[in-house]
């Protein structure tokens, strides 16, 4: 039995239907990757998970249980925790202390009595960003602000942590550094889901793949099967050969954000 | 029979007007997220006008009907769109939430001003005319505002989705930046909204106006049928919407129609809007929470606990000054200041620290006084135990809107507090009719607190205790949590963090002070009313409070004395009473985005005579300067606003010590 089972997933903003059925899992103690182009429906399925979204159809099971209505602090509570794409530090509050609340969540009123500074200070050690534990977090980085959420789920000691596109904003040796790490978390016997970009650190970091296009599995499997799965280059590249011929015809558009409903844009 | 049908026919008159009033709300609110609390405002400054150009200039109707629907009001809501509303709609609801209240008591106060109380009437349209349906007579009036009412749902669907700039409307609704990337104007379309919104709002008002008459306050506070006619449509749905409004209108009619005049039925006559709101809220569905970026708001500066005991000292000192040298009558405004000042303190732990908005905090006061008076224990225990009540009655208020944002808890206190005001304080169970409770001043361990100025000194103290009691909380876990849960409440929920009942607990919490603050209040008059407690004046609490910053003890200590001189500053300058209030509107409007508010003043100068004199006494001890963070906090404001707003945020002075980073 895996640690995260998604199943049938379908996910509809109007008109527009973000996941279509999509079915995955993530085992415990190993790193899952989860890829796709822009707008394959990636962190909507991460939205999901963590219950910040309601899915129109199918079922979440975590660590043995059906969570799909599970309110989002309770998911929590069973040792699931997230990362966000577009950052949600506590903006007023210094590196430390978001941390440190992350302990006080988790560890309730008795926490409170005890001492968390070392535990903070250790944890800040850990992902590598004590030099900034008395910055507010809206001035540091974007990288060092993901590191830092990082930072917050672990206070909670959890079972299966979702990372949303966790090393944009890392630098080459910053993201190397990032891999050991994660590497260590799924030593420890920690699931690890991770949406990434970042196709090296995909390839050389997870156990397994799964591909998400147009909000549907394409694909599933080792990193290697992946790289050399056809449908998979076709969705990414728009075409299966990379000898056939690039449009050029077409302005490069950027995309800012994902899909309304769920995201708020701010410039 | 026949009267059946002309109450269905009044209803479904009053339900037209509350329909062109609510689409204006929907449709400035689709378009930019800003909810307009002062709608109902914007109409009663309108109907004036209308008045104006009319009656007392004697223009034709038609022409002052074209002038006020075809330009004031539209002038009037690109202006405010363009230079006031502006970007708020990205910003935390409290903010948007603020300024607009700050428009509705300032347009009330602009009203008093250019048009003082007289008596005025405006006649309905073609009062002679009308025809007879089945029996019942109905006038020309009624059924042009039932045409008009489809008329402008007719255009308004024409609008949306026949026309380039509405579908422009409606895109602006997902995703404004996405529309620009597309060729788009945002902007233009958010002023058009806002210029036909309010065009809207003048046409509901003028309508209105022959029913209603020309009352500052009646007009003003109609917007609450408009808001739950919005609410039942989601804040989205037109049709919704329109059905919503004329319900509410054929339940209004009916209410009066059949519900007794006399006995405990009878005050629910005049609270059915208000009750229509608050079950349409606790029936909505869940909301969706928003994923956004790292937001950070600029904190006060959390002041040592040196510094804060010592000044709760020197405060203590000046009351019981105050108390020995002045003479009953201002002693008791004294005390009126003191209890303004802790409801505003409750406000610090609401809206500074939790970033919630209450609009009915003063009825929490109510609250407070009258089970004060009514449990007859003037002594600690009948003290804490009204706060509790006070506490328990703002748990209940916000248990409803457990699953909901921060626009509906404050749409919800206000369907609370209009409640409270026409219903529960009037009926004979509580104050009655006009009525006063007699209360008792306070015993504390057994010692009577007689004279005025004894008791003043004690409001003091509670205040001092309540707000070293607030910093402490502030600089504990449950003040980190507070924050973490006002800048990210979907971070704090995949850490685990039960918002709901969070939330819930710091409503109560804020509505206990609240209600300790009424009780105390109680005991300095002796003789309390409902007209101690009206809903309406915690709006101005409300305002005043951010006006001198929600976010510190010392803003709470400064607004308090700010509201108590607001009626003795009106009743010296009668010709200006009106002034003094659009003032106040209107700074809140300019200061609402700047939590610290005035206080920031306060805070800018304390620093640099600490910079010129402390510098030197501390330098040889220390050898560095206190670096923040020791208290887990971070003292130095900075902010990750965009430029344009940061601009426009940035204090006068707080955050020139360290540039101001913007995460990238």
């Amino acid at each position: 039995m895996s640690l995260l089972e998604v199943d049938g997933v379908v996910v509809q903003f109007g008109g527009v239907i973000a996941v279509n059925g999509a079915g995955f899992t993530a085992e415990a103690g190993r790193v899952t990757g989860l890829i796709g182009p822009n707008g394959a429906g990636k962190t909507t399925c991460f939205n999901v998970i963590s219950g910040l979204q309601k899915p129109n159809r199918g079922t979440i099971r975590f660590d043995g249980r059906t969570v799909t209505g599970a309110p989002v602090h309770r998911r929590s509570k069973r040792g699931m925790g997230r990362t966000f794409q577009r950052l949600e530090a506590f903006g007023s509050l210094s590196v430390r202390d978001n941390v440190r609340v992350a302990f006080d969540i988790h560890r309730g009123i008795t926490g409170l009595l005890r001492p968390v500074a070392a535990d903070v200070d250790a944890l800040l050690e850990r992902v590598g960003i004590s030099a900034y534990a008395r910055d507010r977090a809206d001035s540091i980085p974007t990288g060092t602000a993901r590191l830092l959420e990082l930072a917050r789920c672990l206070a909670a000691d959890p079972k299966l942590l979702l990372l949303d596109e966790p090393s944009s904003g890392l630098d080459e040796a910053e993201t190397d550094a990032f891999g050991e790490l994660l590497r260590g978390l799924a030593a420890e016997g920690r699931g690890i889901l991770m949406v990434e970009h970042d196709m090296d650190l995909v390839m050389t970091v997870c156990d397994e793949i799964h591909v998400l296009d147009f909000g549907e599995v394409i694909a599933s499997g080792a990193p290697a099967d992946i790289r050399a799965n056809p449908r998979v280059q076709e969705a990414y590249l728009g075409y299966s050969d990379p000898a056939d011929e690039t449009r050029h015809d077409l302005p490069p558009v950027e995309l800012t954000s994902e899909l309304p409903a769920v995201q708020e844009v701010s410039t | 029979m026949s009267s059946l049908l002309s109450f269905t026919i009044l209803g479904l008159f009053t339900g037209a007007a509350y329909a062109i009033a609510a689409s204006g709300l929907v449709l400035t609110y689709t378009t930019t997220r800003v909810f307009n609390i002062a709608h109902g405002a914007f109409g009663m400054v309108m109907a004036f006008t209308f008045w104006d150009f009319s009656q007392r200039q004697g223009m034709p109707v038609w022409l002052a009907l074209f002038l006020v629907l075809g330009v004031v009001a539209p002038g009037t809501g690109w202006f405010i769109q363009r230079f006031v509303t502006r970007g708020l709609g990205e910003g935390p609801v409290s903010v948007a939430l603020v300024v607009t209240v700050g428009l509705f008591v300032g347009c009330i106060g602009m009203a008093q001003q250019i048009w003082p109380p007289a008596a005025r009437t405006v006649p309905p349209f073609f009062p002679a005319s009308g025809l007879e349906v089945a029996g019942t007579y109905v006038t020309a009036h009624q059924i042009i505002t039932i045409v008009l009412s489809a008329v402008v749902a007719l255009l308004l669907y024409l609008l949306l989705n026949r026309t380039r700039i509405g579908t422009a409307m409606r895109a602006s609704v997902d995703n404004p930046d996405l529309l620009r990337l597309f060729g788009g104007k945002p902007t233009q379309v958010a002023s058009l909204s806002w210029a036909v919104g309010t065009s809207l709002a003048a046409l509901a008002g003028i309508l209105l106006v022959p029913i209603i008459g020309l009352d500052y306050y009646a007009l003003t506070l109609l917007v609450i049928n408009a808001y739950a006619a919005a609410m039942l449509g989601g804040l989205k749905s037109l049709p919704l919407t329109f059905a919503g409004a004329m319900g509410l209108g054929i339940m209004q009619s009916f209410a009066v129609a059949y519900l007794p005049a006399q006995g405990a039925l009878a005050g629910i006559r005049a609270v059915v809007p208000a009750l229509f709101l608050f079950s349409v809220i606790v029936l909505m569905p869940q909301a969706q929470l928003r994923i956004g970026q790292v937001k950070g708001i600029v904190s006060a500066p959390l002041p040592s606990t040196t510094k804060a005991l010592s000044w709760g000292a020197a405060l203590m000192v000046v009351a019981a000054l105050l108390a020995t040298s002045m003479s009953q009558a201002n002693l008791l405004l004294v005390g009126t200041a003191a209890t303004y000042a802790m409801v505003m303190l409750s406000l610090v732990l609401l809206t500074g620290y939790g970033g919630h908005v209450s609009l009915a905090q003063l009825t929490f006061a109510g609250v407070g006084a009258l089970a004060y008076a009514k449990l007859d224990e003037p002594n600690l225990y009948g003290l804490l135990l009204s706060a509790l009540v006070a506490g328990a009655v703002g748990a209940l208020v916000a248990l409803p809107v457990l699953r909901l944002t921060g626009l509906y808890l404050a749409l919800s206190t206000l369907a609370f507090g209009v409640l409270m005001d026409k219903m529960i304080f009037q009926a004979d169970y509580a104050f009655g009719y006009n009525g006063t409770l007699k209360a008792e001043r306070l015993s504390l361990l057994g010692v009577h607190v007689d004279s005025t100025g004894a008791y003043v000194v004690v409001m003091v103290a509670f205040f001092v205790l309540m707000g070293l009691a607030l910093l402490l909380l502030r600089r504990g876990a449950i003040g980190r949590l507070l924050i973490a849960m006002r800048d990210s409440p979907q971070a704090c929920g995949t850490l685990g963090l039960d918002l709901r009942w969070f939330r819930v607990g710091l409503f109560g919490a804020s509505a206990a002070m609240a209600g300790l603050a009424g009780a105390l209040f109680a005991g300095l008059r002796g003789t309390i009313g409902a007209a101690d407690f009206q809903f309406f004046n915690s709006l101005p609490l409300l305002l005043l409070a951010v006006v001198f910053g929600v976010t510190s003890v010392t803003g709470a200590a400064l607004g308090g004395v700010g509201l108590m001189l607001l009626p003795v500053l009106q009743s010296s300058n009668p010709g200006a009473a009106g002034a003094i209030f659009a003032v106040i509107g209107f700074g809140a409007v300019a200061l609402g985005r700047d939590p610290n508010g005035l206080s920031n003043l306060v805070f800018s100068l304390g620093r640099r005579l600490d910079k010129r004199f402390g510098l030197r006494t501390r330098l040889p001890l220390l050898g560095t300067r206190r670096t923040p963070g020791d208290d887990g906090s971070v003292e130095v404001p900075l902010h990750r606003l965009d430029p344009a707003e940061a601009a426009a945020v940035s204090a006068p002075a707080a955050s020139k010590e360290v540039p101001a980073h913007v995460a990238p």
